[in-house]
């Protein structure tokens, strides 16, 4: 047997993965180190502190909500749906790039998706957590939506309206978390497996052994593990292209100006994979900095990240363009003047804050040297992830502060409550994903193996 | 699996790789040996290794597909069920079978179910949670999920043989050759 210290010939680098990461166990030990040591930095506590703050203020915002009602929000009689909406399609947006990259990446073969795509699928999974309190809280008793949005009918034994766009969405995002969790669920169980054969400290041992479900790494298991994760992608890949298409048509179906569309599924879908990664390279830049990943976390992810948000970027570009261009086609004077109004009525800045975040900064992206400095693409990632929002205020507010009747029209602008639960979910977002990032494998250390030269051909 | 003549009460024996091709060739000496009941035990998926010791294809996908077909079947009767038959309302002056407007929520339920079908399919076919194998009283084998590979001949094999088998497994050249603890 060889020693220890000598470097056995089959451990070599590989171009996914830094120079420091070249056997099974550098890598085992490397992303397990994250868990389980009794140390946890300074800086965790910090971020898990202001998370606990903002949920304290998220508890706040629904308690009182509950017991005053959805008046305490700024909504009117022209602008029905405000922040709620918003924020609502901001988070599911988001998570659409967690699905993307397990699924679509993966059938894709792009084997750089492994470093990033546990964190991704725990950000889809907690953005749209976020995403789900918003629908629930602005029927105002929501222990009454159960009769509202699920197949199950009131005491007027009247069912829900299966032909409504917002039915659909409670189908559409209640398939989205819950194949999102069983996929991401099937991937933690053999890292589950690491780390219960890892650790020292049994009641550590205790949890992580009853999480894998006692797991072997049993060769038929593998087999029918590496089967059901293909599936599992396969099934993910349309259903993420649905869910924001279903988003969509909650404005696409309706006729009011600027909604009543049909570049808005494709648009939205893609306006969806941009923030994604935005905040995919939000969340991991300084996750990577702080448990010191660059070997996981490459320069080239950080590059393929920019691309795919360039990418992303133009595609909402060219869905920006063709709601100017089908405004004055349709030669519909309220399209006409929705889009009049959205670049020069008393929105308009918002527009022009909205070009410039969506548009014009991330045009940086095509140097290489932007995309690869991490301080330079985590800025224009904060641009994306201000514009997607405001992109969703406009298309909200902007539609409807001014509709078919002018005596009806009136400003909307969210209030001191509405800002409180929107902060609030970030604050449960942070803390959710710290909390995640400390006590679970953050990296799929079972697909990592397979980047090394020795597992690469299997 | 424990009253066996020839095992002595062992579960098997197990032989310890460094790295999944040394596993693969091993395993697959020892099916051409004449060996049956085996099972390896890697960190990573080995593409092959079912093969190697004799697993036929999964049929995963299959149950994926027929709880994917019944999932679309139950979302579109459920809808056609609730507007055409339970309570029949006028919306709208839509028609009461407005089948396009069907399609969103039964391609979601197709989704869901197939998705729900293959996890379950793979945790039963699996047999977890197992929290107790034999194969776990072996010292080094919480190795195997971490960066070695096993490859266990299990007692109950017809050609198993407490000496023959390990020195056989001896000349594949393994770290080390362990017995299994039933």
């Amino acid at each position: 047997m060889p020693e220890a210290t000598e470097r056995r010939p089959y451990d070599q680098p590989t171009e996914e993965l830094g120079p420091g990461q070249t056997s099974y166990t550098s890598i085992t030990d490397k992303i397990t180190s994250v868990v389980l040591t009794p140390h946890t930095p300074i800086q965790w506590f910090i971020v898990v502190a202001i998370g606990l703050c903002f949920v304290g203020l998220l508890q706040i915002a629904i308690a009182y909500l509950l017991y005053e009602g959805v008046g305490i929000w700024g909504l009117n009689v022209p602008v029905g749906w405000g922040f709620a909406i918003i924020n609502f399609v901001w988070w599911i947006g988001i998570g659409h790039a967690g699905t993307l990259i397990s699924a679509v990446l993966l059938l894709f073969r792009q084997k750089w998706r492994t470093s990033i795509n546990r964190s991704a699928e725990a950000m889809t999974i907690f953005a749209v957590l976020c995403a789900g309190m918003f629908p629930v809280l602005h029927t105002g008793r929501p222990w009454l939506a159960l009769y509202w949005l699920f197949p199950y009918p009131n005491s007027m034994a009247i069912w829900p309206q299966f032909r409504s766009p917002l039915i659909w969405d409670v189908f559409a995002v209640g398939t989205y978390l819950t194949v999102s969790l069983l996929f991401w669920g099937v991937g933690l169980i053999p890292d589950f497996a690491t780390y219960r054969d890892k650790a020292r400290n049994l009641l550590t041992k205790r949890i992580f052994g009853f999480l894998s479900l006692g797991w072997r790494g049993s060769a038929i298991h593998w087999e029918r593990y590496e089967m059901a994760s293909l599936i599992l992608a396969g099934l993910s890949t349309p259903l993420v292209l649905s869910v924001h298409s279903v988003v969509s048509f909650d404005f696409a179906v309706s006729i009011i100006p600027g909604w009543h569309t049909t570049i808005f599924p494709p648009y939205f879908v893609a306006g969806a994979i941009y923030a994604g990664f935005a905040m995919v390279l939000t969340l991991m830049l300084p996750l990577r900095a702080l448990y010191g990943l660059h070997d996981f976390i490459t320069d080239r992810h950080l590059d393929n990240m920019g691309k795919v948000m360039l990418v992303a970027g133009m595609i909402v570009g060219y869905g920006y363009f063709m709601e100017q261009f089908m405004a004055w086609y349709s030669a519909s004077i309220y399209e006409n003047f929705l889009m009049d109004n959205r670049m020069f009525g008393p929105y308009g800045g918002s527009y022009w804050a909205l070009l410039t975040c969506n548009i014009f900064v991330p045009q940086l992206l095509w140097s290489k040297r932007v995309r690869t400095s991490p301080y330079l693409i985590f800025m224009v990632s904060m641009f994306i992830n201000v514009g997607m929002w405001l992109e969703r205020f406009i298309i909200v507010v902007g539609s409807m502060h001014r509709d078919y009747m002018p005596s009806s029209w009136d400003m909307y602008s969210g209030t001191i409550w509405d800002w409180a639960l929107y902060l609030g979910t970030m604050g449960f977002f942070l803390l959710a994903f710290f909390l995640f990032v400390r006590a679970w494998p953050l990296i799929a250390i079972h697909e990592i193996r397979t980047l090394l030269p020795t597992g690469k051909k299997h | 699996m424990n009253d066996t003549s020839t095992g002595n009460g062992a579960h098997g024996l197990m032989a310890e790789f460094e790295t999944p091709d040394e596993l693969l060739a091993a395993a697959q000496k020892t099916y051409g040996e004449g060996y049956r009941r085996l099972d390896a035990y890697s960190p990573l998926p080995v593409h092959g290794l079912g093969a190697a010791i004799g697993f036929p294809q999964t049929n995963i996908a299959v149950i994926s597909f027929i709880c994917g077909v019944i999932g679309g079947l139950a979302g579109f009767a459920l809808q056609y069920w609730v507007h055409m038959i339970e309570y029949p309302i006028n919306i709208g002056g839509r028609p009461h079978f407005s089948g396009p407007m069907f399609i969103p929520v039964t391609f979601e339920t197709t989704i869901l179910f197939a998705a729900v079908g293959t996890v379950v399919a793979l945790i039963v076919l699996n047999r977890l949670p197992q929290p107790y194998h034999p194969v776990f009283n072996v010292p080094e084998f919480e190795r195997a999920s971490q960066d070695r590979f096993f490859l266990c001949v299990e007692s109950t094999d017809p050609q198993y043989e407490t000496e023959g088998t390990r020195s056989f497994l001896q000349s594949l050249g393994p770290v080390k050759v362990s017995e299994v603890e039933a």
